[in-house]
Parts: C-alpha cells; structure tokens; sequence
C-alpha cells in the first residue's frame, strides 16, 4: 500500500504541475508579486536592498507555494475530478500529500531562482547549508497551510480570500518589510506565531552567519507548524468523502 | 460464498443524518455477468456504487467484492476494479492520451506498458485521431468515452459504471452499449447502474430493481416481465415500484 500511495504522490504532485503550476497565473502569482512589491517598497524607502533578500526569498516561498493550491484542490473537488484520484488505490491523505507536494517543488524551484539571481547580482554569500535548512521546511509549511485553508471551504473564490487573509498578515508582521524588534511588544509576540517570521529570521541567520542553533530551533518551529497544518487537513479532507 | 461470485452484498445500509439512502440491500454478481442496478433517482443506486468501490464507508451491513471485504481491503479492490463516475471527471486541461497515461501511472501500470495500453483503448473507442487533443475540448459522447476507456487502463477484473448514457445523444449512448457488450464478451463483469430500462434490457443478465433505498427484485428481465406479465422491463418496472398508477392517472388525464 504505502508504494501505491508514494507512486500515487508522485505522479499527483507531476500532474498539477504540468496542468495547474507552470502556468502564466501561477508564475506571475509565485515570482512577479513578491518581486514587484519587495521593489515598490525599496522605491519608497532607499537603502540596503540586501537587508530585503531574507524578505523577498520569504514570500516567494509563501506566494509560489499557494498560488495554485485553491485550484488543485477546491476546483478539483467542484469537478469530480479529486474523486476521481480517490479511485485509484491510494488513500486520501496521499492525494493531499501529492497537492502539497506539487506546490512545495514549484515554490522549490522559484525560490531557486529568485535566490540565486538575488546571491549573484548583489554578490552575497550564504551558509547554503542554512539556506535549505530553513526553505525545505518552510516550502512545506506554507503548501500545507494553503491546503489546509483551502479544504475548510468549498469554492475557488473562498480559498483565494481566505489564503489571502494569512498571506498579508505575515507579509506586514513577520519582519519581511519591517523588522519584528521594532514593532510594538504585544505584535512581536504575535509575530512569533506565524511560520513566516521563522522563515525570515532563519534566512536572515543564513545571509548574515547566524548561529547554527538558532537555524536549527527555526528549522524545527517550521517542521512543528508543518504538522500542526497538514493533520488537520488530512482529516477534513476525509470528512468530505465521508 | 460460491467461487464464482464476484460482488456479495448482505444487510448494506447507508445513512445520512435521518435520510436512508440504503436499506438493508442483499445481492450477489457472478463472475462475467452484467449486472443492472435500476431505479428512479435517488433509490440509492450511486450511493450503492461508491460504498462498493470505497468512496464511501457503509453504516451497516458486509459487502465484498472479488472475495475482499469494503472496509477492510478497499485498496486491495481498487487495484482489480475499474470505476466510470456517472460525471466525466477527467482532466480538461490534459490530453486525451495523457489522461490515460496518468490514469495508468496512478494504478500502477508498468512503464512500458502504459502507452500501447493507451493506444489500444484509444483505438477501441474510436478516439485515436484525437489522442492529442484536450479532454476539455471533447463531446460529452467523446467523454464519457474516455472516461470509460480511463477506467479500463489497467484491466479491471470488475467494471462499476454509474448511470453510463446519460446525456448521450442516440448515436453515441449505442456506440457506448456496444462497447459494453464487449467488455462483457471479454469476461469482465459489469455492474451497472441506470434508468434507462430499455438499456438494462438490452445489456443485463440479471438487473436488480431498487427503490427508496430497497431493492424489490432480482432477476433476468426475461422473468421480471413474465412475473409480472408485462411486455416490456419499463412496465414490470413501474408494477414493481408501485409507479403504474400514477402512470395511469397522468395518461388519463391527457
């Protein structure tokens, strides 16, 4: 069984890709916004774009992920076709393993590139090790996230506003824009329980040659909000094959 | 259990809330036998078909199918099952050929087999010209083609179909008919769910009759007309589930 379902996360995770992932909405959604709004802030307040990289990786990695989570999941199930997957021999939790699997290697090879244009034309140098210590955990927190968002309702439209809400809540309090350490002390502790700013504080650790302890405490809080997502998602999804 | 039998049925009930879609349901399909599954809708048909194939879990009752039981083994099942959804639910966006190499992919057909196997099926559903072209593009008739071609990728023993013609002009529900009289001349056992009466008629062996979640009678359509001395499985059918009346009473008022 458990080869059936590897095979059947794979293959899931290959198809939306091709269908749903490479695909002009989803590029512009997961590389062209997070770049343009990191930019129109630099425009508006001039200074060290370095200090803006761990920000700019960190929504690439948030924005990439999601973009097409409410299409594979909440179109599907509109369509039959998610029903369709559960006829094959696999259980549900691996077609909800494929969907996320499917954002966490498109957001992968986003993040990779924003991160290497970023690395070679600003000439930085990071600890790679730290690197994909923090993305690899924070790719899968943010498609699981999205995939949890996304089986708590029904339409395409919903998932899109609900995943919206986490999405710029995290953009302004979790240090991608403006440091967590300035904010008021009631926001920074709010701040501590977004994955968001262990993904921007771990990649920052990673530019600016952190401590390995603080990367590997941030390696494990994103692991924790991985499962602390992707459980419950498993089980509404069954819920809604009950 | 006799060896030959394929699908066993005993005591099957489905609730929702306070609906019972299923009522205490007993059946058994022999191996290669085509199998009509017939009633109005909402007699609990479809929701027979996914407790069968695992879409859905029984409040009550054994079911097995290929000797497996439905709660234990449904993945077991699964492998040796094929399923057409009574909604084509392919992929738009994907060809017709990589709908079937995906359907192949997900079932665990091995690589080298898994385009001939397309091919094959495409040729046999008269798809092939169009391998290339999108599902989303395809007549329903094309459709529900593909869909039944998808769910004989990987050589089911056992084929569930859920209500296969509907929607399908005339020439495209016989095309569709005659392809499940060949599956049956393979030795595929069918299980098949419609409303079509004379369709059940045409391809069954036995058919089942089921309303409000009960069934009221199993037999050939042959018997169930002569049981019920009606000319034809539409008029046993309306006997049967206590239609005939209101039938009459419409048809005397016009």
């Amino acid at each position: 069984m458990w080869r059936d379902n590897l095979r059947g996360i794979f293959y899931i995770a290959l198809k939306d890709l091709k269908t749903y992932y490479f695909k002009p909405p989803a590029v512009s959604w997961g590389i062209v916004f997070p770049i343009t709004w990191i930019l129109a802030f630099y425009l508006r307040n001039p200074g060290s774009f370095e200090e803006l990289v761990p920000g700019l990786i960190a929504m690439t990695i948030l924005f990439s992920t999601t973009a097409a989570e409410a299409v594979v999941i909440n179109f599907e199930l509109r369509l039959g076709s998610l029903e369709r997957l559960l006829l094959a021999p696999i259980s549900i939790s691996a077609v909800l393993f494929g969907k996320v699997l499917g954002g966490v290697v498109f957001g992968f090879l986003m993040t990779t590139v924003v991160t290497t244009v970023c690395v070679v034309m600003l000439g930085l140098h990071p600890n790679v090790l730290y690197l994909i210590l923090i993305i690899l955990p924070s790719l899968f927190v943010f498609s699981s996230l999205g995939a949890l968002l996304c089986v708590m309702v029904k339409e395409v439209f919903e998932a899109q506003t609900l995943l919206n809400l986490p999405r710029f809540l995290m953009i302004f309090l979790s240090g991608v824009i403006y440091p967590v350490a300035k904010m008021p002390v009631a926001l920074q502790h709010f701040a501590h329980a977004l994955p968001l700013s262990y993904t921007v504080d771990g990649l920052r650790s990673s530019f600016s040659g952190g401590l390995s302890e603080t990367i590997f405490f941030h390696a494990l809080a994103l692991i924790g909000f991985f499962i602390l997502f992707i459980f419950p998602a498993v089980k509404l999804l069954h819920k809604k094959f009950e | 259990m006799n060896k030959d039998t394929v699908i066993r049925v005993s005591d099957l009930t489905k609730r929702y809330g306070e609906i019972l879609a299923v009522n205490r349901i007993d059946f058994e399909v022999e191996k290669g036998e085509t199998f009509g599954f017939l009633g109005p809708n909402g007699a609990g048909k479809t929701t027979t078909i996914r407790m069968l194939t695992g879409l859905s879990k029984p409040t009550d009752g054994k079911a097995s199918v290929l000797g497996l039981d439905v709660n234990s083994e449904i993945a077991r099942i699964k492998k040796r099952i094929g399923v057409v959804p009574e909604i084509s639910n392919l992929y738009d966006e994907l060809s017709a050929m990589d709908n079937l190499i995906f359907m192949a992919q997900l079932y665990g057909v091995p690589s080298s087999e898994r385009v001939q196997k397309a091919e094959e099926l495409l040729r046999t559903f008269r798809l092939h010209e169009r391998k290339d072209s999108l599902f989303g593009t395809f007549s329903r008739g094309m459709k529900r083609a593909l869909t039944v071609a998808a769910a004989l990728i990987h050589d089911p023993e056992v084929l569930f179909l859920d209500e296969p013609t509907v929607g399908l002009d005339v020439v495209a529900a016989r095309s569709l008919r005659n392809l499940i009289s060949n599956l049956r001349r393979q030795g595929i056992t069918v299980f098949l769910t419609t409303h079509y009466l004379e369709e059940a008629d045409l391809l069954c062996d036995r058919v089942a009759i089921l309303a409000k979640g009960r069934i009221l009678a199993i037999d050939t359509p042959l018997s169930l007309k002569a049981k019920t001395d009606k000319k034809s499985l539409e008029e046993a059918f309306m006997k049967l589930t206590g239609l005939e009346p209101e039938v009459l009473a419409i048809e005397k008022g016009k």
